[in-house]
Order: structure tokens, then sequence, then C-alpha cells
């Protein structure tokens, strides 16, 4: 998937990698894609709620090798 | 639709109980809330400028795991079970105890407090100190970092009266 930016939140804990998100999306606009690399297994369920409450959308969200990527598309 | 509100009330000042309110201010934040957090008794260290005060004690805490956060793992996964007269007489045990939680914090990649307290500020969140704490224990406002406004119950109570969740930490 095409992306704008790209967010290594691997090896940080909640809620970090949601605050890390939240600043990387500022410095996009509307539209763009930021790709997150994760390995807090938490940050699944955290990330479908963080789109949820702030009408970002998550595009798509994948576990492998023990990380999660997520495609996050700025509101 | 109106800007979702969180209130909160942080009144414990150790290491391990800033965790909350902080952890929970900043996300909320993140997520769009307008959040406010009152802090009154001990809860106002959080706000010193100089956080290396804050310390966790084991000491008749039976939820709290006593690990190493070194060493090859079989080691880290014992539980050091101390009894509470042995912590009470051990000069520095809560000093070694808070160290050895430090150690972990960074290991597992958790943000310190004083992070989550500037990403808290960086996002908008609005820290009050209670005026009667700060009068009651002698501090003084050089004692506490910017930006901080201070104030009482009535104070509080009008933002918390409009807001979606309060929470008491």
């Amino acid at each position: 998937m095409n992306f704008d930016k790209e967010l290594d939140a691997r090896g940080l804990n909640c809620p970090l990698p949601i605050l890390r998100c939240k600043k990387s999306l500022a410095e996009l606009t509307s539209g763009q894609v930021l790709k997150i690399v994760a390995t807090d297994p938490g940050s699944v369920k955290d990330f479908q709620a963080f789109a949820k409450q702030t009408g970002n959308e998550l595009l798509s969200s994948a576990e492998g090798s023990g990380e999660y990527t997520f495609f996050m598309k700025k509101k | 639709m109106d800007e979702k509100k969180m209130a909160i009330i942080a009144t414990k000042g150790t290491l391990d109980w800033a965790y909350p309110p902080m952890i929970l201010a900043s996300t909320a934040a993140a997520l769009g809330y307008e959040v406010q957090v009152f802090f009154t008794f001990y809860g106002l260290q959080l706000l010193r400028k100089d956080l290396s005060g804050l310390k966790v004690s084991p000491l008749g805490n039976p939820g709290m795991p006593m690990k190493m956060p070194f060493g090859p793992k079989w080691f880290q996964s014992i539980n050091w079970n101390i009894p509470n007269a042995v912590q009470a007489i051990v000069p520095g045990f809560e000093s070694v105890a808070t160290g050895l939680m430090k150690q972990t914090i960074r290991n597992k990649g958790v943000a310190s407090i004083p992070e989550l307290r500037d990403l808290c500020q960086e996002a908008g969140v609005k820290f009050i100190g209670c005026q009667m704490t700060v009068d009651l224990f002698g501090f003084e406002y050089d004692d506490f970092i910017e930006g901080i406004e201070y104030g009482g119950a009535a104070m509080f109570l009008e933002f918390a009266g409009d807001a979606d969740i309060c929470l008491y930490i």
C-alpha cells in the first residue's frame, strides 16, 4: 500500500504509539496515509479505537512476526 | 458535536500512581477530548519541576511484583517475596525498588512521567494545582512547572460538571 509517511513505534508501549501517531498525522494533510509499525499487542485495539473516535480511517491492520502494521488515512 | 470533556482528580504522589492520570490525560487529548487534571494533596508532587523524588514503595503493597530488570529470563521471572518487616528496616529499600522499577519501565518501552507530562501539556491538557494544598504543605509556586493554574474545588467542579468522564485517581 502507498503511504506518505512512516512511523516506527516499535518497542514503545501504551500510550506512546497512539500519541506518536497523533503527532505524525498532524504533519500530514487530509487524505494522506500514515504507515505505523508497532510491537505492542495492545496497539491493535487501540488504533481501532483511535480511528473510531478521531474520524481518521484505519485502512488496514496486519500482524506478522511480532510486528503490527497499520495504515491510517488522515481525515 | 461539542468536544468531549474529561476531568481527573489526581491525589497520589508516587511513581506508580503518577501513570494513570498522565496516560489517560495524554491519550484523551490525542483523541480530541478537552482535559483538565486537578492535582490535590500528594498529587501535587506530579507537578514539581524536579520529578526525581517520585518513588514507588513495595512496603505494604502485596500487589506489586518484585522482579529484577536484568539477567537471564529465568532470573527475571522470579518474584522476590520480601517480608514487610525486612523491607521496613533495610535503609534505602524504597530507593532501590524505585531504581529497579525505573529500569523495568525503560526496558518495556513505557514512557517516563516527565515525558508523559510534557506530552499532556503539548496536547493542551490543563493542569490545575490545588491552592489549598499548596498552602497546607508550604509549597512555593516556584517548585512547580510553568503553565499551571491554581484554584479550588469550585473551579474544578465548574469544568467537571460538564465533563463526559470524571475520574478520581
